[in-house]
């Protein structure tokens, strides 16, 4: 049994003897490399990605519409309590604003978890991995041919697996070069391979993957229920109004009235 | 103990990489995470066969009780959705739960089983999941700590 005061260096020096390859420890002095701090993860990252909040934010590069999409919902939903809200919740019910809240919040929670988290990013192979595959399949394919290893020989683009009983061809991936679980894929916009990839979203500015879906697929389904109550109610509101003073008068004075009262 | 955390310190010191053994995944039972069980030939003269089928038959057995779904996952999951996954910043999930505890079985395996042989193992987590990477070191200094010499003559023989 190893006690807890036993385990604190032991866990240092196994961190530092895996990353080894990638980048120095503070332990190694009297090796060639400078004693350089140890690089995170994210700093180090061979993807196209961009990290925020010292790597706990975790976008693709082009996030430009992902902005849009924010702008679009904070907008829509910010003018909907504003101007319609406070006509709403005399008239019919305080309930109104309420469950819009909630619907708004999450719809924002989902979205912004959805884009800072890891898609199910599969990490490249380390290059002693690679070149064990490799040399696995020149030994495979020399057998195969009965010829000599020569020159380099690219790896093949399959591998077949069985599954269930079932055989399924895995892909290899020459960016990462491993050869991809299956339901994986690579995409090329942000160049990694990501686990179980539906798609690269732009108004979320990040892929959908494994580890993001669930977040993905709530944001939909709670957007596509905000989308409908916005619009449920904002015709509520002019129906209502119309119905006192007129159509015309009623989108007269609802929002064209509020920017004049003060 | 101290003494083996100095005696790996030793080992990674006097120790250069002289290989790496990767065990795949075993697709045979659907896609959820298990390892393949098949004895590296490259751990033959390092390593008894049980020792290596039992870690790796307790890391399958870890990955198999990570993605069970059960009664207390069922609640998890529905407690999560209904606060729009918020609950996640206050609480771990049962995934995340067992991934420490195979983080903490790995190191012990490596302190007490794989380093005294010169071996490490690295959690599959920082490989995706794919491998299970073995690193074998040779000793270059065989007069040096005699934990690496009784593994040379067979191993086991402290066990």
């Amino acid at each position: 049994m190893t006690p807890g005061g036993g385990s604190g260096p032991m866990k240092d020096c196994e961190y530092s003897q895996i990353s080894t390859h990638s980048s120095s420890s503070p332990m190694e002095s009297p090796h060639k490399k400078k004693k350089a701090a140890p690089k995170r993860k994210w700093e180090v990252f061979p993807g196209r990605n961009k990290f925020f909040c010292n790597g706990r934010i975790m976008m693709a590069r082009q996030t430009g519409v992902f902005y849009l999409t924010l702008v679009l919902i904070l907008v829509t939903s910010g003018l909907f309590f504003a101007f319609d809200c406070p006509y709403l919740s005399e008239k019919i019910t305080p309930a109104i604003p309420a469950i819009g809240g909630i619907l708004f919040f999450f719809v924002m929670g989902t979205l912004l978890r959805t884009s800072f988290s890891d898609p199910g990013v599969l990490p490249r192979a380390t290059p002693d991995e690679a070149a064990d595959l490799e040399r696995q399949i020149g030994n495979t394919e020399d057998i195969a041919n009965g010829s000599s290893s020569g020159g380099y020989r690219p790896p093949p683009r399959t591998k077949e697996v069985i599954i269930n009983g079932q055989t399924v061809k895995l892909k290899y991936c020459f960016t990462c070069k491993i050869f991809r679980p299956p339901r994986a894929s690579h995409c090329s916009l942000c160049d990694n391979c990501v686990e179980r990839f539906d798609h690269h979203c732009p108004w979320v500015g990040n892929c959908v993957g494994k580890r993001n879906y669930r977040f993905f697929y709530m944001f939909i389904l709670s957007l596509s229920f905000l989308t409908v109550f916005i619009f449920a109610f904002v015709i509520t509101h002019i129906i209502l109004r119309s119905q006192q003073t007129g159509f015309l008068n009623a989108l007269k004075d609802s929002p064209a009235r509020y920017p004049f009262i003060k | 103990m101290a003494s083996e955390a100095h005696d790996l310190q030793e080992l990674r010191r006097s120790a250069s990489l002289a290989t790496k053994v990767f065990v795949q995944r075993d697709y045979s039972d659907g896609t959820l995470c298990q390892f393949q069980t098949k004895f590296p030939l490259e751990l033959d003269s390092r390593l008894e066969r049980q020792l290596f089928e039992e870690t790796v038959k307790t890391l399958n057995g870890f990955y198999a009780e990570a993605e069970k779904i059960g009664g207390s996952s069922y609640l998890e999951g529905c407690l999560a959705c209904a606060t729009a996954y918020f609950i996640f910043l206050c609480m771990e999930t049962h995934y995340e739960k067992v991934l420490k505890k195979i983080a903490k079985y790995i190191q012990e395996q490596n302190e007490q089983v794989y380093a005294p042989r010169g071996l490490l193992l690295t959690d599959p987590v920082e490989r995706g999941m794919r491998v299970i990477e073995i690193s074998i070191y040779e000793d270059r200094c065989s007069s040096r700590s005699t934990s690496s010499r009784s593994s040379s003559s067979g191993g086991g023989g402290g066990r």
